[in-house]
């Protein structure tokens, strides 16, 4: 298990202070100046070398994509943008990160805008986090005001300032270009890349959006250095990582552990265990809602990393693993995600908007066991049709906890149609 | 996608209160010139905290105040399910339902919030005090299930305790946001798994070395690159 010496943030569970003064003692802004010294060449490649993935959900590299944009500054400004327009069910790691260690994430703000070249930065909030707002606004106002950002950031030289700008509810605005077009003051419905946003993002400029863990780890990881990061993890899958895990065990939690922890592991030593044993367990879904759900017997050995939990037809996601007993509808579970998905269409590509009501309605037949066998396939195929077709990943996320579904639960799935057939034959019967 | 339509009951004017229109003045400054625009969600969420809910004559005067036309206001407006378009309770009581919450039981609170108002999803009581809504997933998985309740989350609840803050708002008390089953925010319950140790600074890596490292290596590779292949 992670030491705590080796763990990130220190003040995850808000049992500390979290203002400047306490986050000044637990090591931000330790040094941030010489680190900016060292030049954006060599923070770049330094994140590249820690070996640390996205940690919104997709996993791209982080160095890398800092590496996108481009090296010099034209008559459009650079921007950065934090996605902390956290949503997907099961996550909420985010969250304690913007309330209880805000500096580390203003210090990995003024850091990274600094690598790519921009003087300014908006950190785009839900809007229900309006607390966690509360305390990042006035850890944003200390930083000001002791001179870490704003004209002269950390006596850099560097010219930065960072704003923060609250969402209103949209699931959608976690997607990056359709958060761009949100804090553009429009809908947020996804654009179509490319362009990519390095090369046309916000207001038209080089815009490089990142999760609010990606940027607050930066610092850490440059301070302590690219290899100690790397040393956690499996190859690829570098780092430490906060793990969200809810549902039916002892104890839920937020925790940071090493990447690639097994996943029985992560759950008996932080969560307390599944309610009722292990052998209660019925799935998990490892990843936050749009990932595929894994049954015990995959659960029993997989570990907790991108490439690990890929090569089982899931996903790492979020790392929010939803843990399911034995007590689970688990065809009522995923139809409750088909229907979040429904309500969570922007609307803009057809395949999307009409597939996502089609498949939630059908899904809450499944329920009911209110289908024929074919029909199974005819969810499947249609979930194929809605994946890959359209401008952002929405309709893929809508379509794999079906497909997960179908893969693993079949029989669950038959058994209820074959039962609701011959409960309504009895009945006719009877009537007759 | 949700169907969301304007109330069809609207106030004749709107305008925004002295401190309130100081407030947008400091949101719009936030914003790059010309790209005023961006400020129409912080407008709007500032209007509803003004009157409760996003009116139509709130529409128009924010449109007119970014320089937007009404339409694409209105879009906005339709477009965030946070932005209420009919009149809502003084405390707007919404209970997360999504699956981590489903899971953990947020089937009884929401019963138990309809028994305790004698409403239903989506409407407001007689007096004008409490509303009741479902809403995706907030953001607090592992304290489910929650509540958000105005500006607070109310989380680790179940039918009793969700009951208890309602009546306590009934009386006219601000409950504890928060947990509600004395755990520290998203720690497990009971004892800490991690971070039992008091935070240390972290070291901090030999930055010259580093450097020297970093510029030995480009060079390596910029000599690489112009060697002629062979």
């Amino acid at each position: 298990m992670l030491a705590d010496k080796d763990r990130i943030f220190t003040n995850l569970y808000g049992h500390h202070d979290w203002r400047l003064a306490g986050a000044k003692s637990r090591g931000d802004w330790q040094g941030t100046k010489e680190i900016l010294d060292m030049g954006a060449d060599w923070i770049i490649d330094e994140m590249k070398r820690s070996g640390l993935r996205g940690r919104g959900g997709a996993g791209f590299p982080t160095g890398l994509k800092w590496s996108f944009m481009p090296k010099t500054e034209s008559d459009r400004p650079h921007y950065l943008v934090v996605n902390a327009d956290e949503g997907e069910p099961g996550t909420c790691k985010d969250r304690d990160m913007l309330r209880f260690d805000p500096h580390k994430l203003i210090e990995g703000c003024l850091i990274a805008s600094f690598a790519m070249r921009a003087h300014a930065c908006y950190i785009y909030i839900r809007g229900e986090f309006y607390n966690e707002a509360s305390n990042l606004q006035v850890a944003i106002d200390e930083a000001y005001a002791a001179g870490l950002i704003g004209d002269n950031a950390c006596g850099s030289g560097w010219k930065f300032d960072l704003y923060l700008h609250r969402g209103a509810g949209a699931y959608i605005c976690g997607e990056e270009t359709a958060l761009i077009e949100s804090l553009e003051g429009k809908k947020g419905q996804p654009r179509l890349k490319p362009p990519f946003p390095a090369g046309v993002g916000l207001y038209g400029c080089p815009t490089t959006v990142n999760n609010v863990e990606s940027i607050a780890v930066a610092p850490t990881i440059l301070r302590r250095g690219a290899s100690w990061f790397a040393g956690f993890g499996r190859p690829n899958n570098a780092g430490t990582k906060v793990f969200c895990i809810s549902g039916h065990v002892n104890n839920p939690c937020n925790v940071e552990d090493a990447m690639s922890i097994p996943l029985k592991e992560l759950i008996e030593k932080h969560a307390g265990g599944v309610r009722g044993g292990w052998d209660n367990l019925l799935a998990v879904i490892p990843g936050g809602a749009s990932v595929p759900v894994l049954p015990k017997a995959i659960c029993d050995n997989v570990l907790m990393d991108f490439d690990a939990l890929r090569d089982v037809k899931s996903g790492l996601g979020t790392a929010a693993v939803m843990v399911m007993d034995k007590s689970t509808d688990i065809v009522a579970a995923i139809a409750r995600l088909s229907a979040f998905y429904k309500h969570e269409s922007c609307g803009q590509c057809t395949p999307c908007r009409e597939g996502t009501g089609w498949m939630a309605r059908v899904m809450k037949r499944m329920v009911k066991g209110d289908a024929t066998l074919q029909e199974i396939d005819t969810l499947e195929r249609v979930t194929y049709q809605v994946e890959g077709h359209t401008i952002c990943a929405l309709g893929d996320a809508a379509a794999w906890p079906i497909q997960g579904l179908i893969r693993h639960f079949r029989p669950e799935l038959e058994r209820r149609i074959s039962a609701y057939r011959d409960a309504k034959t009895r009945a006719s019967a009877k009537a007759a | 996608m949700s169907v969301r339509q304007l109330s069809p009951d609207q106030p004749a004017s709107f305008a925004f209160k002295p401190e309130y229109s100081e407030r947008a003045k400091r949101i719009i400054a936030k914003y790059p010139a010309g790209r005023q625009a961006s400020a129409v969600m912080p407008l709007l969420d500032l209007a509803q905290r003004q009157e409760g809910w996003v009116t139509r004559p709130a529409i128009d005067v924010i449109a007119q105040m970014l320089g937007m036309a009404s339409i694409r206001v209105l879009e906005v407006a339709t477009f965030y399910t946070m932005f209420e378009l009919h009149p809502v309770g003084q405390h707007h009581i919404q209970v997360c339902t999504n699956l981590p919450c489903q899971l953990r039981g947020s089937d009884a609170v929401v019963h138990a919030c309809k028994e305790k108002l004698g409403i239903g999803l989506g409407e407001r009581t007689a007096d004008g005090k409490f509303s009741l809504m479902e809403v995706e997933c907030a953001g607090a998985c592992v304290n489910a299930p929650m509540a958000q309740i105005g500006d607070d989350y109310f989380e680790d609840v179940d039918a009793a305790s969700i009951g208890k803050i309602i009546d306590a708002l009934k009386r006219g008390e601000k409950p504890k946001a928060g947990p509600q089953n004395g755990r520290v925010h998203s720690a497990p319950l009971g004892n800490f798994t991690s971070l039992n140790d008091a935070p240390t600074p972290p070291p901090m890596q030999d930055l010259g070395a580093a450097k020297a490292a970093f510029e030995k290596a480009k060079a390596d590779a910029a000599a690489k690159a112009a060697a002629p292949k062979t």
